[in-house]
């Protein structure tokens, strides 16, 4: 086994342990209405807190009303804090915010703080998950508390040992001091001598404010970035088991295709391949989709067999999907409202007759998440057991989806959580779990699946395209009146929109418009979609951003005077509701964006700036971009000024790691990015035909936040959706002509 | 058939000479810090030198790089542990999202500060070019770059 899977191991086994202790506690003592408890029992373990992390409604485990702890913090005597976490790291630096925000209430040395994988048990640990910028939201107040409450005991301790009121002791840096008597100790000498103290009432803590942090806010280096640059982060598909066996899988290339027949007798000849095998699949794309299994001694004899296969597919079912077909059908539709209304405010058509009319039809593509890390999982069956290792955004489900398709307990399901190279959204489905459990439970020994790059791009759950045909209105004095949008997506059911191609009735700028008149219309799709970086928005921001600066140039108002206007009073849209859009802070984001990039500064002939804004994942975000295009239309990104407010900054490097990371995916998905889907199949094979952005052509991104007292969200999505509609505005600005279609390539753009 | 990677002699036993040394450093030797992306050369994860040039080891059959001088990730550290200068500037500018790509990207830079110890901007976006981060750590890549380029420039003229 490698150094770091002895480690993972090695971590496993000690959580096990305080989890068995802390349950046991738990349900003795039946805690249901505390948030820290102390586990005891565990001879020289210092000072051990848990405490439970997530969404309120699964505080309480399984409805036992049992406190279900899924953190802990750890003080050990020899000064180390360590906490282990339960959130999957997948490239968004969970793994060092969490140890930050307990150090920053706990006044601790940040040198001192460790933080570990907490391993996979739903039982204990309730929801397990990366997704939907949530992991920060969630854990915020837990965090914060849980930090407060094991300063507060250290405090206690020393008071104690002093025999000096608590009041008189003051912390800093992992040490307690008495500055009268001129004393100190440090946590770690404190730490068996407060797990001997009661945990503190929640209602006795007092939370630092803003002004008084200490790491918050600042520059922090990634807990793992060591092991990254030497080669040893144990991703995914890195994991080796013993005797462990190397597997490929061939699914078929339509969506819903079955297999007939396959050449597996030649193939089981040929050289390195150990079998070969029919999967029927489960008949759904999220567990198991049909298709033929290959265990080799080694991932080239299992791809290079996979290249020799010749399957007969059964393609009666599967998917006839085309995106052409699609696009003529949307510009049909597009004549006229849609059949389905989201909302009807006002009076749409009265407000249109009076006004000035503006309309734009826009479309976007299909995308492909493509982490670089293809999709992988390592399975071992034995026993009636099975054990997982996977590079998954949700542990928890995987688990599920295993025990369910093996037709196994979860309690003889273990699943492993290892580094993950990239999410985006793709591993929120783990049918690479599903793939890999059927595959080994076959296969009799230890296998580790690996997807080419062809089947990872091939076998996504897309970012579904979309087609918005807008109708807005503006009146005399040029303010915006009327907002028409029918928006025609997919459906995969016939009812509802399939995964991704959603739009909420109260969309911005729905709310803000006296008369609206939003309608849907869902064409059939057979091709399965789902979340992709900033679910919606990623794609809706394009088209409601463009469209409102054309409602803007029609009115000959300045972008950034109208867009202010829109957003009108500062208030919640959703009064009470602190993650809603906020037009006070959406203001203030884009009056910054706009002064930072010099607004209005003049600019040579076919140069521009352009300003887009979207609230997304509780995340106010505005952009603006400056660009060059020439007369052959070769665009220049130079550079992206982005404003945003997420609430207060955890780790300002891994918030301007996540910003500058977004304008990237953004404009590299704006510019040349697009699944092709012609007779059910996907047209894009690999990089070469997908082509990313690449260093040369990545702009300068600038980044201010404004640091607010709100409650903090997650970075890791929001910063992306104003990226595409900001650059579009620019080339409207620097050579008047309006992007409508993407990726830009489509209106023939080149970089 | 035998292997000099990162400065150690290794037999390899039972494969095929076709077969890319990626997937010979990967499932035999356990040298998993390379990593697969594409396949075809598009990605640039798969980065290795070969006699110090940088090489897509998913591209290169084992066969062409017998007797030939193969640095990983894993050999790019000095033996005693000292980190190369590249290595010191990814941990102090934060680059690493995800980090999938980090090890091809390093091995690039590397080749690129051995032949340009002073890369313009120009030069980097040239030698890398070739290597894909799907995080988007471009910016930080450069500036790292540039970083230890300064660093091994003093190092050199102290």
């Amino acid at each position: 086994m490698s150094q770091a899977a002895t480690s993972i191991a090695a971590t496993d086994a000690y959580v096990r342990d305080i989890l068995r202790a802390a349950v046991a506690q738990a349900q003795e003592t039946k805690l249901d209405r505390r948030t820290f408890f102390k586990v005891a029992g565990l001879a020289g373990a210092g000072l051990v807190l848990a405490f439970h992390v997530g969404e309120q409604n699964v505080a309480i485990a399984n409805g036992t009303g049992v406190f279900a702890p899924n953190a802990f913090l750890r003080i050990s005597p020899d000064g180390t804090i360590l906490i282990y976490s339960k959130a999957p790291e997948i490239g968004q630096g969970i793994k060092t915010a969490f140890p930050l925000i307990i150090a920053e209430e706990l006044d601790a040395d940040w040198a001192h703080v460790r933080v570990e994988q907490a391993p996979i048990n739903p039982a204990v640990y309730g929801r397990q998950s990366a997704g939907g910028s949530r992991s920060i939201p969630t854990a915020w107040d837990q965090l914060r508390k849980a930090g407060a409450s094991a300063r507060a005991m250290l405090v206690a301790a020393a008071a104690k040992e002093w025999n000096v009121p608590a009041s008189e002791c003051r912390t800093a840096d992992s040490v307690v001091y008495h500055d009268a008597s001129k004393r100190k100790l440090t946590y770690g000498e404190l730490a068996n001598k407060a797990a001997a103290l009661p945990v503190p009432d929640e209602k006795t803590l007092r939370l630092k404010e803003r002004k008084d942090y200490k790491l918050l806010g600042k520059r922090f280096t990634g807990v793992d970035n060591y092991a990254i640059v030497t080669g040893q982060a144990a991703f995914g598909i890195d994991h080796v088991v013993p005797n462990m066996r190397y597997a490929a899988f061939e699914k078929c290339p339509k969506a819903g295709g079955t297999v007939v027949e396959a050449n597996l007798d030649e193939i089981k000849k040929l050289p390195g391949v150990i079998d070969a095998f029919v999967v029927p699949g489960t008949g759904k794309a999220s567990e198991v989709r049909a298709g033929v299994a290959i265990i080799a001694n080694s991932t080239w004899a299992a791809f290079s067999a996979k290249r020799a296969l010749k399957v007969k597919w059964d393609e009666t079912n599967a998917s006839q999907d085309s995106w052409t077909r699609a696009v003529e059908q949307a510009r049909e539709l597009a004549k006229q409202a849609g059949a389905e209304t989201l909302k009807e405010a006002g009076d749409y058509d009265n407000a249109l007759a009076n006004g000035k009319v503006i309309e734009g039809f826009y479309t976007y593509p299909f995308v492909a998440h493509a982490p670089l890390e293809p999709q992988n999982c390592t399975a071992w069956y034995h026993d009636g057991r099975i054990e997982l290792w996977a590079p998954t955004q949700t542990p928890e489900a995987g688990l599920n989806a295993v025990a369910n398709v093996l037709g196994l307990s979860p309690e003889k399901v273990t699943v492993h959580q290892l580094r993950v190279g990239g999410g985006f959204g793709r591993r929120l489905i783990n049918d690479f779990m599903c793939e890999a459990a059927v595959i080994a439970k076959q296969a009799g020994v230890p296998i580790k699946l690996v997807w080419t790059r062809e089947d990872d791009m091939q076998h996504d759950f897309f970012r579904v395209g979309g087609f918005h045909a807008f109708k807005g209105a503006v009146d005399k004095s040029g303010k915006l009146v009327a907002w028409g949008d029918h928006f025609i997506t997919f459906t995969a059911d016939g009812e509802r929109p399939t995964s991704g191609g959603e739009l909420r009735p109260d969309e911005f700028p729905a709310q803000l418009v006296p008369n609206v008149r939003v309608t849907q219309t869902k064409l059939p799709l057979k091709i399965p979609t789902g979340p992709w970086r900033a679910p919606g928005s990623c794609a809706l921001a394009f088209a409601i951003q463009s469209f409102l600066h054309e409602c803007a140039v029609a009115a000959n108002r300045d972008h950034l005077e109208f867009l202010l206007e829109v957003m009108g009073e500062p208030r919640w849209l959703q009064p009470g509701n602190e993650f809603a859009l906020n037009t006070g802070r959406a203001a203030a984001v884009i009056k910054l964006a706009a002064e930072k990039a010099g607004w209005g500064k003049p600019l040579p002939k076919g140069r521009g700036l352009g300003l887009a804004f979207h609230f997304s994942h509780a995340g106010h975000f505005a952009h603006v971009a400056e660009v060059s295009v020439d007369a052959n239309r070769k665009l220049t990104v130079h550079k992206v000024t982005v404003a945003g407010d997420i609430g207060p900054i955890i780790n300002l490097s891994g918030a301007e790691n996540q910003v500058e990371g977004s304008v990237i995916d953004g404009f590299s998905t704006a510019m040349g990015l697009e699944i092709g889907i012609e007779n059910g199949r996907i047209t894009n094979t690999n990089f070469d035909r997908y082509p990313l952005l690449r260093m040369p052509n990545a702009p300068q991104v600038e980044v201010h936040f404004i640091q607010s007292d709100f409650p903090p969200t997650g970075v890791g999505e929001p910063a992306l959706p104003p990226v595409a509609p900001a650059i579009c505005n620019a080339i409207y600005n620097a050579i008047g002509y309006r992007v409508r279609t993407l990726p830009l390539t489509k209106e023939g753009f080149t970089i | 058939m035998q292997l000099t990677i990162n400065g150690k002699l290794h037999e390899i036993e039972g494969v095929d000479g076709t077969t890319p040394l990626l997937w010979v450093l990967r499932d035999h030797l356990g040298l998993v810090g390379t990593k697969y992306g594409c396949g075809i050369a598009q990605c640039g994860a798969c980065t290795v030198h070969l006699n110090g040039t940088p090489v897509r080891s998913c591209s290169l059959p084992v066969s062409a790089a017998v007797g030939q001088e193969i640095t990983t990730i894993e050999g790019l550290a000095a033996p005693d542990g000292t980190l190369h200068a590249l290595q010191k500037a990814w941990i102090e500018h934060d680059v690493a999202q995800c980090g999938y790509c980090q090890a091809g990207q390093i091995m690039s830079a590397a080749a690129l500060l051995k032949q340009k110890p002073n890369p313009t901007d120009a030069d980097i976006d040239a030698a890398m070019a070739g290597n894909l981060c799907r995080c988007g750590t471009y910016l930080r890549i450069r500036k790292a770059i540039h970083a230890a380029a300064r660093e091994l420039n003093q190092g050199a003229t102290s």
